[in-house]
């Protein structure tokens, strides 16, 4: 993909993350920063094509050490945020 | 849709984009995006939440399948024949299995109280995988294809994963200082080097210099001084920042680390990354603002660093003179809340502190038992990380729709019969509207002081706030001061209230 069009993605991407946060309720804020800590880790994409390429055995080796590094985040992060929102309950009527 | 032909394709060529891996993409996107519009209510909190898995599962088998380990062979036939590295394929999904583990428990064991510091640690990993993949990526470019067939990285190439690897830096040893911060294996107090100042622009200028350097030379020595240079500053500018603005740095660093992200997105060329960096970029941002905000602290104030410093030589400098307050004890409180109508909660990190969140939330029960009105209200600072008093709240049980922010409360302080403070200070102080000298002025505050009678739950009348500044709400006529550690304070209200016999 050429520049100009990956760089409109970010712009418009940046738009849609003004609105959808300032729409999250203040109370959910602790969560939106563990599950963005846990999407952030999507640079496990990054890492999972450097540990899979053959040709550096030293860009291999930090492929596999950003592999554990991001799971480590997704997994952590998904599962506190979903142990967080588990305790958000309503008032019994 | 036949695997082989998915795998072929995509690695067929770096050049070419695979349409199927490319909408897959896009799709781990946009359910992202989803993930976050979930958090607009708890009610719909945790479908966000699992549409944020299956984005990431998304986007890692899509990546497992284009890129999985192993050599392309062309045959003699129509097509290519792909040999898969099965060992290759072992050691990945062994690094996701040792990963999964540590975070599964981590997130499992971790107390809520914990919370900023967990975050602080995650942000760090983000940021030295960021790193990672960056040094793979200008060790192994045609991997990734970003380079031409003489080895050459492409010069737009070279400036994002000169960006990526800057910032990458900065996340991880800026949060690893938060994470020390905020877990109390280091002083909490602002750390002032001389000429900091002129440390930091000059490190800021020579990473920046060098990224543009890097364009025409793509040695060794150029990446790595980059990198190094990032690390420095990340400790440099975090070391100066008080323990009171940590909020603000936290969110600081959640939004370094979606930048990162999307840095990383722009040298692949991949949407996922870069829609993802993006809303966690402008998530981090708008929750620093927020933060900053309802400190009343510019954000440049918050970077130069030093609040904590400042604040208690103000406080020692002035002898304050003895004024009278009243003390009352639990039997009182408990005495004048059964007899209300509405009382209002305000607590702040004290009370986390104590851990008296359950013994606060018996005490409500009680209260409504007795047919009482009880709302709880947040200040955005009450506790270490945005939203976080709402997290311990619910942690004891609170119910999500009984507490509310402050703009949504402020104006039923007046309407309140008794307004309960416990383990927060600074946030209720009317000298933040009225004393232009206070330096905790133009922050927005809690109207505790317009209910008809204040309850403060405070350990003693010697320590004054984060601030250094005297509450006024102490000594007013209405104003009964509990003296004594929250948790007990809240025990022994309980006590009281079932004694009472209704």
């Amino acid at each position: 993909m050429d520049f100009i069009s990956i760089f409109s993605i970010f712009v418009l991407a940046c738009f849609v993350g003004y609105f959808v946060v300032w729409s999250v309720t203040p109370a959910l804020h602790t969560p939106l920063m563990s599950v963005t800590n846990a999407i952030s880790s999507v640079i496990i994409v990054g890492a999972l094509i450097a540990s899979a390429a053959a040709g550096s055995a030293t860009s291999k080796w930090l492929g596999l050490a950003a592999v554990v590094m991001a799971s480590i985040n997704i997994f952590g992060g998904f599962a506190v945020t979903s142990r967080m929102l588990a305790m958000y309950k309503k008032k019994e009527r | 849709m036949d695997v082989q032909a998915i795998l072929s394709a995509a690695t067929g060529g770096h050049g070419a984009v695979n349409p199927w891996a490319a909408i897959a993409y896009l799709v781990s996107g946009i359910l992202f995006i989803l993930a976050l519009r979930g958090l607009s209510s708890p009610a719909t909190a945790q479908s966000g939440n699992r549409f944020g898995m299956i984005g990431m599962t998304i986007a890692v088998v899509t990546t497992l399948l284009t890129h999985a380990p192993g050599t392309n062979t062309s045959a003699a036939h129509d097509g290519w024949a792909f040999t898969l590295d099965t060992i290759g394929l072992i050691e990945i999904l062994a690094a996701i299995g040792i990963g999964a583990v540590i975070g599964i428990v981590m997130a499992r064991r971790i107390a809520m109280t914990a919370m900023p510091q967990l975050v602080a640690a995650f942000h760090s990993l983000v940021g030295l995988a960021a790193v990672a993949v960056a040094a793979a990526a200008y060790l192994n470019p045609g991997a990734f294809g970003i380079a031409d067939a003489a080895g050459q990285i492409h010069t737009v190439s070279r400036i994002e994963m000169g960006l990526g690897i800057a910032i990458g830096a900065i996340t991880f040893s800026g949060s690893v200082i938060a994470f020390l911060k905020l877990n109390g294996n280091m002083s909490g107090a602002p750390i002032m080097l001389p000429g900091r100042h002129v440390i930091n622009l000059g490190t800021l200028a020579a990473i920046i210099g060098l990224t543009a350097y890097f364009t025409q030379d793509q040695s060794p020595w150029v990446f790595w001084t980059i990198t190094g240079l990032s690390f420095a500053i990340g400790f440099l500018l975090i070391i100066p920042i008080g323990g009171a603005d940590m909020p603000v740095v936290v969110s600081m660093l959640n939004s370094y680390s979606g930048w990162a992200a999307a840095a990383m997105g722009f040298t692949l060329g991949n949407t996922a990354m870069i829609i993802t960096g993006a809303l966690v970029g402008s998530s981090g941002a708008i929750l620093s603002y927020i933060m900053c905000r309802a400190m009343n602290r510019s954000f440049i104030s918050v970077i130069a660093g030093g609040f904590g410093a400042d604040a208690e030589a103000g406080a020692g400098g002035g002898a304050k003179e003895q004024r009278p307050w009243k003390p009352g004890s639990a039997d009182d409180a408990a005495f004048l809340m059964s007899q209300a109508e509405n009382v209002i909660i305000v607590p702040g990190y004290g009370m986390a502190v104590a851990q008296a969140q359950h013994a606060l939330r018996e005490m409500a029960d009680q209260l409504k038992k007795e047919g009482v009105n009880v709302k709880y209200a947040i200040h955005p600072v009450a506790g270490r990380m945005p939203g976080h008093m709402n997290v311990l709240l619910a942690e004891a049980n609170v119910p999500y729709d009984e507490v509310f922010e402050l703009e949504d409360i402020n104006g039923e302080f007046a309407q309140a019969d008794v307004a309960f403070v416990i383990g927060a200070n600074d946030v209720t102080n009317p000298a933040a509207k009225t004393d232009k000298s206070s330096p905790i002025y133009g922050m927005p505050i809690l109207d505790v002081a317009n209910a008809k009678t204040v309850l403060f739950v405070k350990r003693s009348m010697g320590g004054v706030g984060y601030a250094g500044v005297d509450n006024d709400v102490f000594y007013m006529d209405q104003t009964m001061m509990l003296l004594g550690d929250a948790k007990k304070m809240a025990d022994d209200i309980v006590k009281a209230l079932s004694g009472s016999g209704h």
